[in-house]
């Protein structure tokens, strides 16, 4: 492989691994306050993928992006007050399980709604140009995910770690009951980690989406999942680590394709899973497993 | 001087449970005020539904005559009624200043002047102002809590066991704090099993058994009572 077909592939690597942890972000914070792995977000992604292939129909795409992000936040959101808040003093597992149901929800009716057959993803002119950098050529979007995605990233954690919201944010994570004393009020909180994930996930959605050009209802779900996988990679609960851990999977996979082993490269990220979990169950930057007493 | 707390025949449940069985009792205004009992008395009960933490199941709890018992924990906090709970949970990922900080989310106003109020009362904290409060001691621990607590500039603070799992020295430095707190006009509720401290601090103890209330007195006559001794005190009845 010459040094030019690796930088591209590089390139490649890193910019669905900006997808990637676009969403897997989303994975994380809600598993952060809610102790919950939202099987839902992946199908959020996808629904996410439609509502720009409608809204481009009728609108240009200036338009259609905030309001399909508006879409994707209050879709986010609605599942939350509907699927989850009812069951927040119930055993964990019914919640989780309440996850399983609204992802295959979510799935079949798109399916129902939009049939199986693939939709073509509307392009956004601007994004799909092509630059080309000696041997090595990409679109705008090819460049513009790991850029954007960094700079999210560093919002995030600025909101996070210097905001009331974020300082609230990590007060309810850690304890619910003493944060309702601070007068924080916790459903407010959650929410606006739903409205986070759910913003994230639909900025994802629209750069994953134009680098792969349709959508159909399962598309949601295998990178649902990988983006799970780099959560856990990272650590779950950790943002840091989401982020690495989706760079570390989409850098991983794309060389795996380019080497000829594209059979594989879904394969190796459950492995990595199975890995993970065996050899660092808390992931690369997971705090220690310390139970609430 | 008026009540700033009373409470009338209120009654908590736990799925069929009565853990407090109907109890009536009066927090003046500006005093010290404890209930003190034997584990499975009720006392944490009877403070977790005063502030919303559980729903009462029948009776009414009247704070400076406001009727607290349909509110939710987060509207009852804003009314100048605060509870340091059992087990201190402090916000241990978060920095002393932030817990701080968290002590006063729902305030608009500068709170400077608090801070540095609280700071007096607890120097160490200054010190550790930026550890995560999960380095610190259980002692620690349990000022930053009350700490936080007086940063919501509370009328009435509540505290749950405060002396819990602490050493002697610094159980006298909690009640030390509690009189220094209320010397300075905040209202104190305080729930203990530590009968001995907790009476020699209060104005008014009440004696907790069973979810009933079954004695009232001053702090001293408490203190003194026979039954009260043999029951809290560990001294034995005089014949």
């Amino acid at each position: 492989m010459s040094a030019s077909t690796f930088a591209q592939h590089l390139l490649t690597g890193i910019s669905l691994g900006g997808s990637y942890a676009l969403i897997a972000i989303g994975y994380t914070m809600v598993y952060g306050i809610l102790r919950l792995i939202n099987f839902a977000h992946g199908d959020i992604f996808m629904i996410s993928g439609y509502f720009m292939v409608f809204a481009m129909a009728s609108f240009p795409w200036y338009i259609s992006l905030p309001l399909v992000l508006a879409g994707t936040v209050l879709l986010g959101v609605v599942i939350e007050k509907v699927a989850y808040k009812p069951l927040r003093s119930a055993p964990r597992m019914s919640i989780m399980i309440s996850a399983i149901g609204v992802s295959y929800l979510l799935q079949n009716l798109a399916t129902y709604l939009f049939t199986a057959i693939p939709k073509a993803y509307p392009e956004i002119p601007f994004l799909k140009k092509i630059f080309q950098f000696g041997d090595i050529s990409a679109s705008l979007v090819t460049l513009i995910t790991p850029v954007l995605t960094v700079i999210l990233v560093i919002l995030l954690m600025q909101l996070i770690n210097h905001t009331k919201l974020g300082m609230a944010m990590r007060a309810v994570s850690k304890d619910t009951e003493a944060s309702r004393l601070m007068g924080i009020k916790v459903n407010n909180t959650i929410s606006m980690t739903f409205v986070i994930g759910s913003l994230l996930a639909g900025i994802g959605a629209v750069l994953y989406f134009t680098d792969r050009m349709t959508v159909y209802p399962y598309s949601g779900s295998l990178p649902g999942l990988k983006c799970f996988v780099a959560a856990v990679l990272g650590g779950i609960g950790s943002i840091p680590g989401a982020v690495i851990g989706g760079f570390i999977i989409g850098i991983c996979e794309t060389f795996l394709v380019a080497f000829g082993y594209s059979t594989f490269s879904d394969a190796f990220t459950f492995l990595l899973l199975i890995v993970i979990l065996l050899v660092r169950p808390t992931g690369l930057f997971g705090e220690a497993a310390t139970d609430k007493v | 001087m008026s009540n700033i707390l009373e409470v009338k025949d209120l009654k908590v449940s736990y799925g069929g449970i009565e853990a407090v069985k109907g109890i009536s009792f009066d927090v003046p205004e500006g005093q010290v005020v404890t209930l003190i009992g034997a584990n499975g008395a009720g006392k944490s009960s009877t403070l977790r539904s005063i502030v919303g933490l559980e729903k009462p199941a029948a009776g009414s709890i009247k704070f400076q005559n406001m009727e607290l018992s349909a509110m939710g924990t987060e509207t009852i906090v804003t009314k100048g009624i605060t509870l340091v709970p059992e087990g201190r949970r402090v916000f241990v990922n978060l920095t002393v200043l932030e817990n701080l900080k968290m002590g006063a989310y729902m305030r608009k106003d500068s709170i400077e002047k608090d801070l540095n109020w609280v700071y007096d009362l607890f120097p160490r904290l200054k010190e550790r102002s930026w550890q995560p409060a999960g380095t610190l001691s259980g002692g620690e621990q349990q000022m930053l809590a009350i700490a936080r607590a007086l940063m919501s500039r509370p009328k009435l603070i509540m505290m749950d066991e405060p002396s819990l799992g602490l050493a002697p020295i610094v159980v006298q430095g909690v009640f030390d704090i509690i009189r220094e707190i209320n010397k300075q006009g905040v209202t104190i509720l305080l729930v203990e099993q530590n009968a001995n401290m907790a009476l020699r601090a209060a104005d008014i103890g009440y004696v907790m058994e069973t979810g009933r209330i079954t004695m009232t007195g001053t702090g001293k006559e408490l203190a003194e009572n026979d039954e009260v001794k043999a029951a809290y005190l560990g001294k034995s009845k005089k014949k």
